[in-house]
């Protein structure tokens, strides 16, 4: 009988994170994003970390107290940020990214959200580096790799494997067979394929193995390693609607 | 906004847009003033609205108290699924527009250029940038779209001869919506297609830092409702 996936808390479940690790962190404005496994980790405390990530930030469905990348870095636990997104989109918007980078005290990679995504597929799919259209003829292209194919010019681009990906799901069963809902799917899967260890926090009760119908499954549980059920709030963290977010944020500043 | 400053608002932009999508297309909104055109009134058109977050076919935002939080779209607001969605990974998501799925992509920018380059990832003097999916969709997608501002907050143009600042990709933008008129990209330059109610030939040629072909007649800038 194989060990258990399933973990009784999120401090379990990263316990053994040693420093140096390079770790995806999946989600898109907040939705998939590991809220729960991003506070585990901060108390856990690992150091030098490479994060992967779409951005360096939570989002507006989010409280703004609710624990983010911004907390490994404000913790001094981050070496570098891999992101699409390295700076604020509006010049109103301040990141707690930009502090630590505009002093050097953090390394970044910028990379176009496709090939984000891509690099990773890649590595979970035993691809080592692959061209792309995106970026050619732009700063980032520039001193690089390009070949041209059927008249088309091609930047090259490495596969990007993963230590660990940390990623919510909606189903899982013990086997570690998830399902997501709506957009929550995003990065999710494709850093799991990438991972050499994926943690995943789960909403619902985790089902017994096989009360996924095998066509339903999103990522199938060889690329999972260990769950947590998210519990309620306010133990657990939730994404919440903008009205009640908007409502916690004014009693809290009165 | 633009709503109190000169010419068109930011809906009526977008809305300028949106009338030349066509029947069966799918549409690509980039984050800012584009999601604006998801609101125009289509009719009998059928749209297909691409998320890169790997939503294909969403709807109107969602009322308020109505939200499904597992689903935003890609300027993470909450939005519906109309009849037909369907639901993909990021990697799948972007395989649909490298592979050329994406018949039109509507994206916010700092500059365009007159050969058509455009800039919307860094700022003049900023460290690191915010790129999105920007450049995959601009390399990619069959019609590249811009909705921006005519001029800086500064006062200064933003279509420009070459871009200033580090370009997002080169020579794919067709047409480009400002609060002043509408201008479309050829291999011959740019042109003034159409003008905002109010504002004069003149006024566009002293916002706008490039060459710019003016026919004879410039109609005004079609909008509705």
């Amino acid at each position: 009988m194989p060990r258990s996936k399933i973990y009784p808390s999120f401090a379990a479940a990263v316990a053994d994170i040693p420093d140096g690790s390079t770790i995806g962190f999946g989600g898109f404005a907040v939705i998939g994003m590991p809220i729960n496994l991003y506070q585990a980790l901060a108390e856990q405390g690992a150091k030098g970390l490479t994060c992967v990530s779409n951005g360096t930030r939570g989002g507006s469905t989010m409280p703004s107290d609710a624990p983010t990348l911004e907390w490994l870095i404000r913790n001094d636990q981050v070496k570098k940020v891999i992101c699409s997104f390295t700076a604020p989109t509006r010049a109103s918007q301040k990141l707690v990214f930009s502090e630590y980078y505009e002093k050097g005290l953090i390394d970044a990679e910028l990379v176009p959200q496709g090939t984000l995504a891509e690099r990773m597929r890649a590595a979970g799919a035993g691809i080592p580096a692959f061209y792309t259209p995106a970026a050619v003829g732009t700063e980032l292209a520039e001193g690089r790799e390009t070949r041209v194919f059927n008249g088309r010019e091609y930047l090259l681009e490495e596969a990007l494997p993963l230590d660990y990906a940390f990623i919510r799901a909606y189903h899982a069963d013990a086997f570690g067979n998830l399902r997501f809902r709506r957009s929550q799917r995003n990065f999710n899967p494709l850093m799991a394929m990438a991972a050499k260890a994926t943690i995943v926090e789960v909403e619902e009760d985790i089902l017994p193995v096989g009360a996924i119908d095998p066509d339903d499954v999103h990522l199938p549980g060889i690329f999972v390693h260990r769950m947590v059920k998210i519990p309620p709030p306010p133990e657990g963290w939730w994404p919440q609607r903008p009205a009640e977010i908007a409502k916690q944020e004014a009693e809290r500043s009165a | 906004m633009s709503d109190g400053a000169k010419g068109l608002t930011r809906q009526q932009m977008c809305d300028r847009l949106a009338m030349e999508f066509q029947d069966g297309w799918v549409v690509n909104l980039g984050i800012g003033i584009p999601t604006l055109c998801s609101n125009f009134d289509f009719g009998d058109k059928q749209i297909i609205f691409h998320a890169e977050n790997g939503v294909i076919g969403y709807g109107p935002l969602t009322g308020a108290g109505r939200e499904d939080l597992h689903l935003v779209n890609a300027g993470g607001q909450h939005v519906t699924l109309n009849p037909g969605a369907a639901i993909v990974h990021h990697a799948d998501s972007f395989g649909m527009i490298r592979s050329g799925r994406i018949d039109v992509t509507v994206l916010g920018a700092y500059e365009v250029a007159e050969n058509g380059d455009f800039a919307n990832w860094k700022m003049a003097g900023q460290k690191g940038g915010g790129i999105g999916g920007a450049m995959d969709l601009a390399a990619c997608a069959k019609h590249v779209f811009v909705a921006m501002e005519q001029v800086t907050r500064n006062g200064r143009p933003r279509l420009v001869e070459r871009c200033a600042i580090p370009v997002t990709a080169k020579g794919v933008v067709d047409l480009v919506i400002t609060n002043y008129g509408l201008f479309e990209i050829t291999p011959e330059g740019m042109t003034l297609r159409e003008i905002a109610p109010g504002v004069s030939v003149d006024e566009v040629k002293a916002t706008t830092g490039c060459n710019l072909r003016i026919p004879r007649e410039v109609p005004p800038v079609r909008v509705r409702g």
